[in-house]
């Protein structure tokens, strides 16, 4: 299994005998710089290039070729060697930046040929050299780091940034790509009118390379306005300016890299950002899909579940601290009253005064450091939010302008969004696991939260109602296109406003349920689904049903409740509610509690079997380590925006194209 | 260079080069007992618990034992329970991790302690230690040999305590009796 790595992350290698594997989009020279601790090189015989292949355990192919791979055996490196770096490196006469050709991707492979670790050098532009992976030491053992640092200057700028003088690196980098034979470097041969490189930035200076006649060819004076768009995609000529750059190049820009095939739930690549320093000592600068996890979407979940648990441990410090602060104060106020030295004189004031002073002390080190805590919660809030897939991003993010209907089933969903009172700014994502183990209930009871006590109950009606069909568009948005339906029942039409979205893009399955007959006719429906699949699946002959059976995932929007249910329907419905989700029915009630009341504590499970969440902020959901109460805040599109309009019509259009 | 501790001795928890340290564990190991030929099920294995104590002015606010395997701030963490020990071969059957600078500003002792949930006095342990380790570069700092300790079935290990703005630690190494952690209570207060 690959751990597909992301720019600046690390991976733990468990073998010293490893093989590297390039797979570059067009021809390419593979090279190998091995630096001491602090990322220098000793000199020009540090490098292992065509014209000088070998180096302590390893040896680098010596064509351009698209396809590397040589094998690096750790154990025998230089024990003086502690970061060993794979280059690649466009040679002259080809594509002139990487920007123009597919991504490539670095692999490292274990001896029987299973790789342990890949990456995907994306995000380049106007580079010609790049430092795409990074075997390093660490405490004994060998870890490999994604790198994917590119030098606009070519190799002799990257060899320069690695503490190899101006005209050594100029002329090893010739050397390595082939432009002067091997024989010829010697250092008398160097050309003293060298300019000296000031290459110690991020990026090499453009023209770091363009003093010296035979270096390669220069890169385009700046980056090209049409570059940073994320996916082109359609074939046919490049835009104007990239086909003047890209002489032999392929004719179209397409990042993607050929043997990875991208989901459209996937985020932008991050952009181009300083590459993590090695050392420990530094808090590391957050990025987002710093978590396990075997893909981009679930390496992000697994980062906002831990953003969670550290708000949630974090607080939980402060707050017993704080606590802690105040029963001692408690105590020593008494303790001084009850004193009787302390009757006669002023040293009762005294003692007092001590005691606040402690308790103001004590509190004043909690919260610098819960500030501590919070301002890097916050600044990796900051990366992480834009990078989320549509599946987990608020209606706000643009991530769900560039949205198209995706390929995959969603890992997890956005339900809202959820904060602490220390810090209400801070919002974490609430992210549940989809698809959903419970049934969702949206409370428009007005006596559920003080919030829903001071509106009016038509507007929270309407509020809880417009909530239920964002998720519904959400759910319909992240799912394929054939593999999600909606139902809905609103048995006395209270809800046609905000449903009107969704009955005039034609996505639901059926127009809403109307009346008695209507809850009947649709409840009895779902239950045949429910009672069909689940036999199927028991008997293990899925292939078996019938062909009117729906096996798409089903969500019943159900509004009103109880109106229009009998006592069959009621019963149906909790049925639907237990055993709807194993196999792919859900429900999504919004209902207020007290309107069923007539059916007695009966109904108090199906409650309890619902998620709830609320139209407005309400702090009842608590977090499964400390138990905080956290403040939910439902996540609805901006007002003004038509968000929800153009990805229903996007749905729409794709449902239509899907069925000619 | 691991300091084998004796009772009382404080060391102060300072890197050689004068920073802090940052992590520590309390690392606790034992021979697995031995298999009896034919009913080796019914081999009595033995459970010792590693736990740790966390006070604030010398009252109890949280501990982390195999029923709470993190304190609510997180910044202790225990890595799981080990029902019957190792090959006694030097590794760590349980593990307790202590990030300091995340323990809560009023937590100003930590006490570890080991117990025989089993109920076999270290007499009976074969190879048992208890180690503190320096878990950012796996330097030990202080190693406890438990074996061979006479009729108690728990010890009061270690005491990592505030002193100005580091932290310090105090090998204590008092036998007890008691099968988890609140049985041994009495006999922590008067170390505090």
């Amino acid at each position: 299994m690959t751990a597909e790595l992301v720019r600046g992350q690390n991976h733990p290698l468990s073998q010293t005998r490893v093989e590297i594997r390039v797979s570059a989009g067009t021809p390419v020279l593979a090279l190998a710089s091995a630096c001491d601790d602090a990322g220098r090189l000793a000199g020009p015989e540090s490098v292992a290039h065509p014209g000088a292949r070998g180096l302590p355990g390893l040896e680098v192919p010596g064509t351009v070729a698209g396809e590397h791979r040589f094998a690096v055996d750790l154990d025998a490196v230089a024990p003086a060697v502690h970061r060993l770096g794979v280059v690649l490196v466009l040679p002259p006469g080809g594509p002139v930046r990487f920007g123009a050709v597919p991504a490539s991707y670095v692999a490292v492979a274990d001896p029987e040929g299973a790789e342990l670790a890949g990456y995907t050098l994306t995000g380049l532009d106007a580079e010609t050299a790049v430092v795409a992976l990074e075997l390093y030491r660490r405490q004994g053992a060998w870890k490999v780091r994604a790198v994917g640092q590119g030098y606009a200057g070519g190799l002799g700028a990257l060899l320069a940034d690695a503490g190899l003088g101006g005209p050594a690196a100029t002329a090893l980098a010739d050397v390595a790509t082939g432009l002067v034979p091997s024989g010829d470097i010697t250092l008398a041969s160097l050309p003293t009118a060298a300019p000296p490189t000031i290459a110690h930035g991020v990026r090499a200076p453009q023209d770091a390379a363009a003093g010296t006649a035979p270096a390669p060819p220069p890169p385009p004076p700046e980056p090209l306005p049409g570059a940073d768009v994320p996916y082109p995609g359609t074939p046919g000529a490049a835009p104007g300016p990239a086909s003047a750059d890209t002489i032999g190049g392929p004719p179209t820009i397409d990042y993607a890299h050929p043997r990875r095939r991208r989901t459209t739930s996937e985020p932008p690549e991050p952009g181009p950002r300083a590459v993590p320093s090695p050392e420990a000592d530094r808090p590391p600068a957050p990025v987002a899909g710093d978590a396990s996890g075997w893909s981009l979407d679930e390496r992000l979940y697994n980062q906002v579940w831990g953003m969670f648990e550290d708000l949630a441990r974090s607080v939980a410090a402060y707050r017993s601290a704080c606590d802690f602060a105040e029963s001692r104060m408690d105590r020593e106020l008494d303790e001084a009253l009850s004193d009787p030295r302390h009757r006669l004189g002023g040293s009762g004031n005294a003692a007092r005064d001590a005691a606040r002073a402690r308790h103001d002390e004590l509190v004043a080190q909690a919260r610098a450091v819960l500030d501590r805590d919070l301002a890097q919660l916050v600044a990796e809030s900051e990366v992480v939010e834009p990078a989320l897939p549509a599946s987990y991003a608020r209606w706000a993010n643009p991530v769900w302008h560039g949205h198209a209907v995706p390929e995959e089933a969603p890992l997890a969903l956005r339900l809202g969004d959820l904060h602490l009172p220390e810090r209400p700014d801070l919002r974490i994502p609430m992210l549940v696991r989809a698809p959903l183990e419970r049934g969702l209930w949206i409370d428009n009871g007005r006596t559920g939260s003080e919030a829903a006590m001071t509106m009016d109950t038509d507007r929270l009606r309407r509020a809880a109602m417009d909530m239920a069909v964002a998720h519904a568009v959400r759910l319909l948005a992240v799912h394929p296109g054939d593999r999600f339906s909606v139902h809905v029942i609103d048995a006395a039409g209270a809800g046609a406003a905000s449903l009107a979205p969704l009955v005039a893009a034609g996505v639901l399955a059926g127009p809403p349920a109307a009346g008695a007959a209507g809850v009947t006719r649709t409840l009895e429906a779902l239950t045949r689904r429910v009672d069909l699949v689940q036999m199927a699946v028991r008997a293990g002959a899925p292939e078996d049903l019938p062909p009117d059976v729906d096996l798409a995932d089903q969500l019943l929007i159900v509004h009103d409740f109880p109106h229009g249910f009998d006592d069959r329907s009621v019963t149906r419905l909790r049925y639907l509610a237990d055993e709807g989700p194993a196999v792919g029915v859900h429900l999504l009630m919004v209902a207020d509690r007290d309107e069923a009341s007539a059916y007695g504590p009966l109904l108090d499970p199906l409650w309890r079997s619902l998620m709830r969440l609320s139209p407005v902020p309400d702090n009842h959901l608590a977090d499964p380590w400390v138990g905080h109460a956290w403040t939910f805040e439902p996540d609805l599109p901006p007002p003004g925006s038509r968000v929800l309009e153009q990805t229903l019509e996007r749905i729409a259009a794709h449902r239509r194209d899907a069925r000619p | 260079m691991t300091v084998n501790m004796t009772k009382g001795q404080a060391i102060s928890l300072q890197k050689q080069d004068g920073g802090t340290l940052t992590a520590v564990r309390m690392g606790l190991g034992w021979q697995a007992a031995k298999r009896r030929g034919l009913f080796g099920s019914r081999t009595r294995e033995i459970d010792l618990d590693a736990s740790a104590v966390l006070f604030a002015d010398k009252q109890p606010v949280d501990v982390v034992f195999f029923r709470h395997l993190q304190s609510d701030d997180g910044s202790v963490r225990h890595t799981g329970d080990n029902l019957v020990g190792g090959a006694g071969q030097g590794g760590d059957d349980e593990s307790i991790l202590v990030d300091l600078q995340r323990v809560p500003v009023h937590i100003d002792q930590i006490v570890f302690t080991v117990n025989s949930f089993t109920g076999q006095t270290f007499q009976e342990v074969q190879n048992a230690f208890c180690r503190i380790v320096d878990e950012t570069n796996g330097q030990e700092l202080a190693r406890y040999t438990l074996d061979g300790g006479g009729q108690y079935t728990a010890q009061i290990m270690a005491k990592v305590s505030r002193v100005g703005g580091g932290w310090q630690m105090t090998a204590l190494g008092n036998p007890a009796n008691g099968r988890t952690f609140q049985d041994l209570m009495p006999s922590i207060l008067p170390h505090l």
